[in-house]
């Protein structure tokens, strides 16, 4: 199948004003012994053989498991009005709104997430979105850095561990401090804070799910001068306390369960929002709000003096794009829901999930890991390597939990277990009784 | 036009949740103890679905995409998203498959379409480029170049290589630049000859600090650099690695492989060559390839194949550089690349280049007669010309054409870049842009040339087709508004 108009009248046409016999000589500039020896890939396929291919690829991968992984990935409900409108074409084959007078559409949703973000958090500006929650971790340690001019991180070894493996990864030759310790215990941290501190990371909920204050903790780094970065899920953020209510400088966080589908890993959506003193040190793209001569309300992308594209090597990040299409969804996934309805989903899916730890907890051998409070995702301790039960699990349909042991070693029988609104009285029922028959 | 916040209205809602039918006792809210819990409810919008399709619908009427029109904005190859691809990544196998679920032992074997579909890609890109493995981790060009970037490290701290050092040429993209210096290299620009980077300037900057060198080929004016193999093999003698900034592939599918002309390691942007959408600003894909000896170094996790013919996730390589992303990408975006790919075809790759470069050069012909060119001489996908005469003589600068254009019906070229052309205006057609539509844009442009000298104020007006004027950037950024006040 080809997307290319062009007749052979047409290319003749071209030709003819070039001057030439053939469209090769146009590639003579490539130098002979660097031309393509081999160009063996496979023949083009026809609109219905490729979607019957995939389609066919797609049926290999579970269909109906009942899913209890979260992990910071969450199996939420998506409103149909969330696809219809970033389907339309005006917004998806766009891209980023250089030329603002055509672009208003994308602007003006870009400024209305940025507001959401801003009233999610608590916070004063939101950039127009990272690539997911990993990176926008990332990037929020390096503002640290760049900001404080000092080295050293603190990380809590409840964030997300994946998120810690890709900080690493980011930061293993900028000759820095990476500490990752459990200083959700405040004594431990007051014997790592410092005045070489330039950050500290927290998660609420935490990777466990349990849901905390971390004011005192963030109170003790702004004491030394150091940066607060709270890593948040932003349907929790609905009922738990804010990170500017907990004082922190920084809230990220990936903005997946905001109407986007899981989808094997991406695309989802890192959000950022800062303390108004942290504005211009802020990486990304962000829209601002401004007029023409006329007068007339508009939007338009700003501050781009901290950009790449501006500031080559000295710019804030080198980060280009944002998720755009993907803050689109998350800004209509909270209107959809509104001020009332997020607060709903979010009762529910604590509900849904005290539901089902009482229920696997009554479980002779298993035991609840936390005290709580938690949002919609808590540790089990089993009998057995959680593995193991999740294997056997697995064939019974249900993707029981992750097995903690793969990030923590000494959490080899302890299991993750995720519970959104979508997951019924009867599903969580099999989960339970399923899980005392293969332990 | 009002924002969702200012239509919201106390008591409307658009939200439909299921209601819980576990016993009211596990209600956790009234449990959750006041230092927990925000005070306020967030001030998110109050609406019904209708006010809310309405908003968006009118929003989506007020923006440019391809399916509207002509989108020649040069380096972003805005070519047309085919909409076969759109659905098969909404297929429930694919959308609904958590990223978690293969890490769970079996249930690698409830992810086996989807591993296959990154193994395959894999494969494809491969021949595409001649590299001998690929990630497809990266979420976006720039995030492939970091990763690029810090793969080279990883090299060269694994041989105990000191280098400090990374060479950019002064045409580069803004991002080369950006991400060797947060990577944690220093940055070398190098001077451009006659649009290209001259292999002797190149020579001069190249020493034993050498990390690397970043290039793209053809580059940003839309050149090919001949010199490139004196290049790679100077570069190679200092142990230097070639970075190819693959956001041009798209010139020279079925030509040439970066592998051949002396690459070590490469990003694409599979939103460029590979069709998919660029959805307003991302997501994206960034995958990279590198040469065997780089291979170590690759991100985990990698799809590998059991004995058995299965698909699984591989963990097991001590000298890998970690995770760049949480998972394996940005699989729907590749997943489409891979449904492009697979529905032209080698041939139908090949067609693309052919086509691509076809149009730029017939516009750098056609445009030629009443536009100054940067380099008049045949280009690859893309031609910059320059508005810089028609500053001079009636103070009509690029920006005033670029706007011009759009109450033309266009989406303007890239302007102002690259850096190393005055007043530069950056035309890439693709070769998914009619020839009655390349000829209405040199007509519109046309009409631009003509009025730059009868009426240069009207052009200083432009755009007045659209919903607003040219808007107040400096009070924008003096005073930003970055959200919508609260009462």
């Amino acid at each position: 199948m080809r997307f290319t108009p062009h007749t052979s009248e047409d290319r003749a046409a071209m030709l003819a004003a070039l001057g030439l016999g053939s469209v090769d000589e146009l590639f003579e500039v490539i130098p002979e012994p660097l031309r393509a020896r081999s160009w063996d890939l496979p023949p083009g396929m026809s609109e219905p053989e490729v979607s019957q291919y995939l389609a066919k690829l797609a049926g290999l991968n579970a269909q109906d498991l009942v899913c209890f992984l979260g992990g910071g990935f969450y199996d939420h409900y998506i409103p149909a009005a969330v696809d219809a409108l970033i389907s339309r074409g005006e917004f998806y084959t766009a891209y980023t709104p250089y030329q603002a007078e055509m672009s208003q559409g994308i602007l003006q949703s870009i400024f209305e997430y940025q507001s959401a973000i801003c009233r999610l958090t608590g916070l004063d500006a939101a950039n127009a979105s990272l690539y997911d929650g990993g990176t926008a971790l990332y990037e929020a340690a390096m503002m640290a850095v760049r900001k404080t001019k000092r080295k050293k991180l603190i990380v809590c070894t409840s964030v997300s561990p994946i998120y810690r493996i890709m900080l690493r990864t980011y930061t293993i030759n900028l000759h820095l401090e990476l500490v990752e310790a459990d200083v959700s215990d405040p004594a431990v941290l007051q014997g790592l804070l410092d005045q070489d501190t330039a950050g500290l990371i927290l998660q609420n909920p935490d990777f466990f799910g349990v849901l905390h204050d971390y004011a005192p903790h963030f109170a003790a780094v702004r004491e030394l001068k150091g940066l607060g970065i709270l890593g948040c899920n932003p349907i929790a953020l609905a009922v738990a306390k804010t990170p500017a209510q907990m004082g922190a400088d920084i809230a990220v966080g990936e903005g997946q369960p905001l109407g986007l589908p899981l989808s094997f890993g991406g695309p989802y959506l890192g959000f950022m929002a800062v303390s108004q003193a942290l504005l211009r040190t802020m990486p990304g793209r962000i829209v601002g709000r401004t007029h023409d001569g006329q007068g007339r309300v508009g939007y338009c992308l700003t501050l781009q003096t901290r950009e790449q594209h501006i500031r080559r090597e000295k710019a804030t990040s080198n980060i280009c794009s944002n998720e755009a299409l993907c803050a689109l969804a998350a800004v209509i996934f909270l209107g959809l829901m509104g001020k009332q309805g997020l607060v709903e989903l979010a009762e529910l899916n604590m509900t849904q999930a005290a539901y089902a730890r009482e229920r696997l907890c009554a479980i002779d051998g298993v035991e609840p890991v936390d005290q709580g409070p938690w949002f919609n995702e808590f540790r089990v301790r089993l009998p057995i390597d959680a593995r193991v039960a999740v294997s056997r699990m697995i064939d019974k349909g249900i993707a029981a939990g992750f097995p903690l042991g793969r990030y923590y070693p000494e959490q080899s029988n302890n299991l993750l277990v995720a519970v959104t609104e979508k997951r019924s009285k009867e599903e969580i029922g099999y989960l339970a009784e399923g899980l005392e028959a293969v332990l | 036009m009002k924002t969702i916040f200012e239509i919201s209205r106390p008591g409307r809602r658009a939200a439909s949740l299921p209601c819980s039918r576990v016993d009211q006792r596990f209600c956790q809210m009234s449990k959750l103890p006041p230092e927990l819990r925000r005070s306020e409810p967030a001030e998110l919008p109050e609406v019904a679905e209708i006010d809310l399709v309405r908003h968006y619908t009118l929003l989506s009427r007020m923006n440019f995409g391809v399916d509207v029109g002509t989108y020649p904005l040069g380096s972003c190859t805005m070519k047309y998203n085919p909409k076969f691809t759109e659905v098969a990544a909404r297929l429930p196998g694919f959308a609904g498959l958590h990223p978690l679920l293969p890490q769970l032992r079996r249930g690698g074997l409830l992810a086996q379409g989807a591993l296959q579909v990154i193994y395959e890609l894999e494969r494809l890109l491969k021949q595409i480029t001649g590299m001998d493995a690929f990630t497809m981790q990266p979420l976006a060009g720039a995030h492939g170049e970091l990763t690029g970037i810090m793969l080279m490290a990883a090299y060269h701290n694994d041989k105990g290589n000191q280098k400090s050092l990374v060479l950019v040429p002064d045409s580069a993209h803004g991002t080369n630049p950006a991400s060797a210096a947060i990577a944690g290299y220093q940055v070398v620009t190098v001077p451009s000859k006659d649009g290209v980077m001259d292999p002797a300037a190149f020579k001069e900057k190249l020493s034993d600090q050498v990390a690397g060198v970043m290039m793209t080929n053809p580059n940003t004016v839309g050149l090919f650099n001949p010199y490139i193999a004196e290049i790679a093999e100077a570069a190679h003698q200092a142990d230097a690695l070639m970075y190819y900034d693959g956001a041009n592939l798209n010139a020279i599918m079925g030509y040439a492989k970066p592998a051949d002309l002396g690459f070590d390691i490469v990003h694409l942007n599979l939103h460029k060559t590979f069709g998919t959408p660029h959805g307003g600003g991302g997501p994206g894909a960034g995958p990279v390839g590198v040469v065997e000896r780089l291979r170590d170094y690759m991100p985990i996790s990698r799809v590998d194949v059991r004995g058995d013919g299965t698909l699984f996730l591989d963990y097991d390589h001590p000298k890998s550089i970690g995770y760049v992303a949480p998972f394996y990408g940005n699989f729907g975006v590749c997943l489409k690349a891979f449904a492009y790919i697979l529905a032209l075809g080698g041939e139908g790759l090949k067609e693309v280049s052919q086509d691509a470069v076809l149009a730029a050069n017939y516009l750098r012909v056609k445009l030629g007669d009443k536009w100054q060119v940067a380099f008049d001489r045949p280009c690859m996908h893309e031609v910059v010309f320059s508005a810089e005469d028609k500053a001079a003589q009636h103070g009509v600068s690029a920006l005033d054409v670029a706007k011009a254009l759009i109450d033309e019906g266009f989406h303007p070229p890239t302007i102002y870049f690259p850096l190393v052309v005055k007043e530069a205006m950056m035309v890439e057609p693709t070769e998914t842009e009619a020839l009655e539509n390349l000829d209405a844009l040199v007509a519109a442009m046309g009409r631009i040339a003509d009025k730059a000298a009868s009426d240069p104020e009207a052009l200083h007006a432009a755009p007045v087709t659209t919903p607003v004027g040219r808007l107040d950037e400096v009070s924008a950024a003096r005073h930003p508004v970055l959200q919508e006040p609260q009462a």
